[in-house]
């Protein structure tokens, strides 16, 4: 009986082996025919001064660029061929041509700028000036200032509705989530969040705003209607202190279904069902990990480990962190290729 | 009569408006001190004149900041005591002026004085200055939080890092004030307490005399190594002496080659101009472009008590201190004053949780508590006394 058991096993194990062999062999013909599946990641290095450019296929670094001091935020425009990464210690935010690598221009971001965010058209930039409380509005091809919205103290997480007519920042040490309308670029509401609030990004379709409160150590759900807080998530881990759970970046999947908190010293993102908001699971990645992006087809997540100098690997489907792939010294921000 | 009705609803509505526009929530904060004749040793730590209310005065403008979008004003009222006013009086006026809240820059006996009178008028108190165990232990206070650190929280921070170095022999040396046995006493605690040996004390006496004169150098070069010889092995000098006789000139003239800690060399703190960490530069920036010097430790713990009123206040919507003494004393305080990690106050001495900084005033060294010592609860609660050791009854 239990020969039997274990042949029916084994069978069923060369059965899947075989599947996978051809698996692979149609993977490398596609591979041949289109080597363009693969996505490019860029990844700001806090402490180098560089971007490390990851090939998300072969699950390495294939090249550093040399950028300006203290690179942070960083976004490609909607086309892909530039990069731009705010360098705060030289005051501007740089472009960065994706082909050749070199620094193309300069956009006139304010003092110090650390995160910003793109209109959906590409068109326009909203950068977050700590050190003057404004969010500066920059037309990204005139490279021209169009504007300012004065804001609450150490302004720094910034998202916008899909739609572009709202957007969103937060104010570290005011600890609130403004509501600028674009077009009349002033504030329309106020929202109260836990201390520290970090990052803000909204569901794909505009039902949901989730802050992170790196210090409060929560993420409150608002309602972009009522614009009030509808849920406070919280987190504990076993044998962790509270203290060093810091949600910092929040990536949310297209369907709603599934969010991704990065909880800083505590090592782990967190998951969270997108309806219920329950935390499902915590995975364990490497140190100090700040801010995430999906590749476009949402199959891998990636996570900046600022003090492991590395960059995790989530297989969004099983949940499982499946790689790490080493980058330049604290790795802040991350970026990947629409296309 | 539905016209009545839009008519009156529109009249309710501009009410309502005008109200909200006209009549913000006012917040008056006292800040009370007296005169800082502090000479120091090192020319360029000199404290200045708004040494303190400077840190107070940029929390009143990120509180209006928040404000503007709520509906909240924040005002400071400066109180300079000279020498012999007294502290009770300066309370009352304070009080008829309409701060029923007070920042406290005072000497122990000073601060008792003024939270005792301020009793009556259901004044809340913060100790922005006084580093006195005793007012968080049998001196404790229900209206008094402390966000200056205690100076047992200083020399514990101080211990577990010169432990966690395995600089376990310590040569512990003295000055002649209360102050400087106070601190030293601290540091013995510190030391039973997380493992190091005090292998000798010695006591350095004041003798009066100027911190600066043109060739005192030569002589200080001189008379270190004497005082200094002739100690049994020890890894690190740890040195008490807070009335800045004769720490700073320890450095690099011990009679055997040893590192100095405590008043000066390696110093815990609350805060140092050079913490660039966790956002710190943010604040470091703000603070020299608005008062062109450098921010202190005191001017971090004024800052850090104007924020705590702004927190509770913004959140409880009041300017009640007991409305706002129970939200600072309960479990939705999560402060966050770029120390890496939430702040929150200890509800059995009023005293603020918080990571002591570790500085030779050039860097930070480290920040404790250290990693390897554990808490049940906190790990900020290795720092200063505990709850099961308090002798604190709120009252």
């Amino acid at each position: 009986m239990q020969t039997a058991m274990i042949g029916l096993k084994l069978f069923a194990e060369l059965a899947k082996s075989k599947q996978r062999v051809r698996v692979l062999t149609f993977g490398i013909v596609i591979g041949l025919v289109c080597p363009a599946s693969a996505f490019t990641a860029y990844v700001s290095n806090e402490k180098s001064n560089t971007i490390s450019v990851v090939d998300t296929d072969k699950m390495e670094t294939v090249r550093t660029i040399k950028v300006g001091q203290r690179p942070r935020g960083i976004e490609l425009t909607k086309d892909d061929k530039h990069c731009l990464v705010a360098v705060g210690d030289d005051d501007t935010i740089q472009v960065v041509d994706t082909k050749t690598g070199e620094v193309t221009a300069n956009l006139p971001s304010g003092p110090d700028p650390e995160l910003f965010t793109l209109s959906p058209n590409g068109a326009l930039l909203y950068v977050a000036n700590e050190n003057n409380n404004t969010v500066t509005v920059i037309d990204i091809e005139r490279r021209v200032v169009l504007g300012e919205v004065q804001v609450g103290v150490e302004p720094e997480g910034m998202g916008i509705s899909p739609d572009g007519k709202i957007l969103v920042n937060t104010s570290e040490t005011t600890n609130m989530a403004h509501f600028i309308d674009t077009d009349a670029r002033k504030i329309i509401a106020n929202v109260l969040v836990d201390s520290r609030p970090r990052f803000a990004a909204f569901k794909s379709d505009a039902s949901e705003l989730w802050v992170s409160s790196e210090v409060g150590g929560t993420v409150s759900v608002i309602d972009p209607i009522k614009r009030e807080v509808t849920k406070k998530i919280g987190f504990a881990i076993p044998g962790l202190r509270s203290e060093a759970i810091q949600p910092v970046g929040i990536s949310i999947k297209k369907d709603g279904k599934t969010g991704f908190v990065a909880l800083g010293p505590a090592n782990r993102v967190a998951v969270i069902d997108g309806t219920t908001h329950e935390v499902k699971k915590y995975l364990l990645v490497g140190q100090r990990v700040w801010h995430m992006s999906f590749t476009p087809d949402e199959k891998y997540l990636l996570t900046t480990n600022g003090l492991s100098n590395d960059v995790s690997v989530i297989d969004v489907a099983s949940l499982k962190v499946i790689k790490s792939i080493q980058v330049g010294e604290l790795p802040w921000g991350i970026t990947i290729t629409k296309h | 009569m539905s016209r009545f009705v839009v008519l009156v609803l529109a009249i309710l509505f501009e009410l309502t408006a005008a109200a909200q526009a006209e009549d913000p929530l006012e917040i008056k904060i006292g800040y009370l001190r007296r005169p800082q004749q502090q000479e120091t040793i090192s020319l360029v730590q000199m404290p200045s004149p708004d040494n303190g209310l400077a840190g107070a005065q940029m929390a009143v403008t990120d509180n209006n900041t928040t404000g503007r979008f709520l509906n909240q004003r924040y005002l400071l009222i400066d109180m300079h005591l000279k020498t012999g006013d007294d502290p009770a009086a300066a309370v009352h006026q304070l009080a008829n002026q309409g701060a029923s809240l007070i920042l406290a820059d005072l000497p122990a006996d000073d601060l008792l004085n003024a939270t005792d009178a301020g009793k009556a008028d259901r004044i809340l108190f913060f100790n922005v200055g006084a580093t006195d165990d005793r007012l968080r232990q049998k001196d404790c206070r229900d209206n008094l939080i402390h966000t200056a650190p205690s100076r047992a929280m200083l020399a514990d921070g101080l211990a577990q890092y010169l432990v966690w170095k395995k600089w376990v022999r310590w040569f512990l040396v003295v000055g002649s004030h209360e102050r400087d046995r106070l601190f030293a006493a601290a540091l013995t605690r510190a030391a039973n307490r997380f493992g190091a040996k005090i292998v000798q004390e010695r006591v350095f006496k004041d003798t009066g005399g100027a911190r600066h004169t043109d060739s005192g150098v030569v002589q200080i070069q001189q008379q270190v190594p004497v005082f200094t010889q002739g100690v049994p092995t020890y890894d690190v000098l740890v040195v008490a002496d807070e009335s800045e006789v004769f720490a700073n000139n320890l450095p690099y003239r011990t009679w055997d080659p040893r590192p100095v800690a405590g008043s000066a060399g390696l110093v815990p703190t609350s805060w140092d101009a050079s913490n660039n960490l966790w956002g710190g530069i943010q604040m470091q920036n703000r603070f020299t472009e608005q008062y062109k010097r450098l921010m202190t430790a005191l001017d971090m713990q004024a800052w850090t008590a104007v924020r705590m009123i702004g927190e509770a206040a913004s959140r409880q919507n009041s300017a009640d201190p007991s409305v706002l003494l129970d939200f600072l004393k309960g479990p939705r305080l999560a402060l966050g004053a770029f120390k890496g990690q939430k702040l929150t106050l200890r509800d059995w001495d009023l005293q603020l949780r918080q990571p002591i900084l570790l500085t030779d005033s050039r860097t930070i060294v480290s920040i404790s508590p250290q990693s390897g010592f554990l808490h049940q609860f906190s790990e900020l609660d290795t720092l200063g006394y505990d709850r099961p050791e308090t002798q604190c009854k709120l009252q």
